[in-house]
């Protein structure tokens, strides 16, 4: 099962839901293309919504730190919410989770920007 | 005298369908040689992982290189061999992912993980050039008995 990725407004932040498996692919470029529809609309406020992803790869993981720096070059923020057992342990043992902003739920994330 | 390991070979295109092909033979792989689920996740991820590098690095995307997947279930430990039809690297040449000038990148993590998630990896030169990862599994101590020697037991019959 590949990636299915949709994304609604919250309060004028954008949570994105991710399901599935982020991986080498379909997934990833899923991933990036949304993430650049979404700044060219403007929107820079964005939570990743991480709650039914179950698996990343090496590559899904560059994907997010890929989409973390292209939002904070346009002076937008992506941060992370809800995530999965395992995507945490991947995020602690890269080292990753001192990169991104993790939030234990998206109402949390949501805040954050307020 | 060891009984002769229980073998599984695997020739992949060089395709992206193909990492999934692999992790689904892993996973099979694994169950039969009695790993737990989260033992078999680790192994698959890492198998995962090598192919997604003989891929992009060693193969370079060229459909026209095979990748070649193989385990080898022993007694007390899983084998795992990726080969790539590539230039061959140096692990000790890879850079750290973790250091901190590399947090930042998109890439450089997948043998990483690889280790991580097995009890030991190592990379050497094929015979026909390229380059040949070994992953090696030891089973834990709750491992499901005999399921290591397959073979031993098909020769009895």
């Amino acid at each position: 099962m590949s990636v299915k990725i949709s994304k609604r407004d919250v309060g004028g932040i954008t949570v994105v839901d991710l399901s599935g498996r982020l991986t080498l692919g379909d997934a990833s470029a899923q991933l990036r293309e949304t993430l650049r529809d979404l700044l060219t609309q403007g929107q820079k406020k964005i939570v990743l919504n991480l709650g039914q992803v179950g698996y990343i790869d090496s590559s899904g993981l560059g994907e997010l730190v890929s989409g973390f720096t292209t939002v904070k070059n346009q002076g937008g923020q992506l941060k992370l919410a809800n995530l999965t057992q395992k995507v945490n342990d991947l995020l602690t043992i890269t080292k990753l989770y001192t990169v991104f902003e993790v939030h234990n739920d998206e109402q949390a994330a949501v805040q954050s920007f307020r | 005298m060891s009984p002769q390991p229980r073998r599984v070979d695997v020739t992949l295109e060089t395709k992206i369908e193909s990492m999934d092909l692999g992790e689904e033979v892993a996973r099979r792989v694994a169950a039969t040689a009695g790993f737990d689920e989260d033992e078999r996740d680790k192994i698959c991820m890492a198998v995962r992982e090598c192919l997604i590098n003989a891929l992009q690095h060693g193969n370079r995307r060229d459909p026209r290189k095979p990748i070649g997947l193989s385990f080898a279930l022993h007694v007390d430990h899983l084998v795992v061999q990726v080969r790539d039809q590539g230039a061959g690297f140096d692990l000790a040449l890879v850079p750290d992912p973790l250091a901190d000038e590399h947090l930042l990148k998109t890439s450089g993590r997948g043998l990483f993980l690889a280790r991580c998630f097995m009890d030991d990896l190592q990379v050497e030169c094929g015979r026909n050039g390229g380059a040949v990862v070994t992953l090696i599994k030891r089973y834990s101590s709750n491992h499901r008995e005999g399921a290591g020697a397959p073979v031993e037991k098909e020769k009895r019959q």
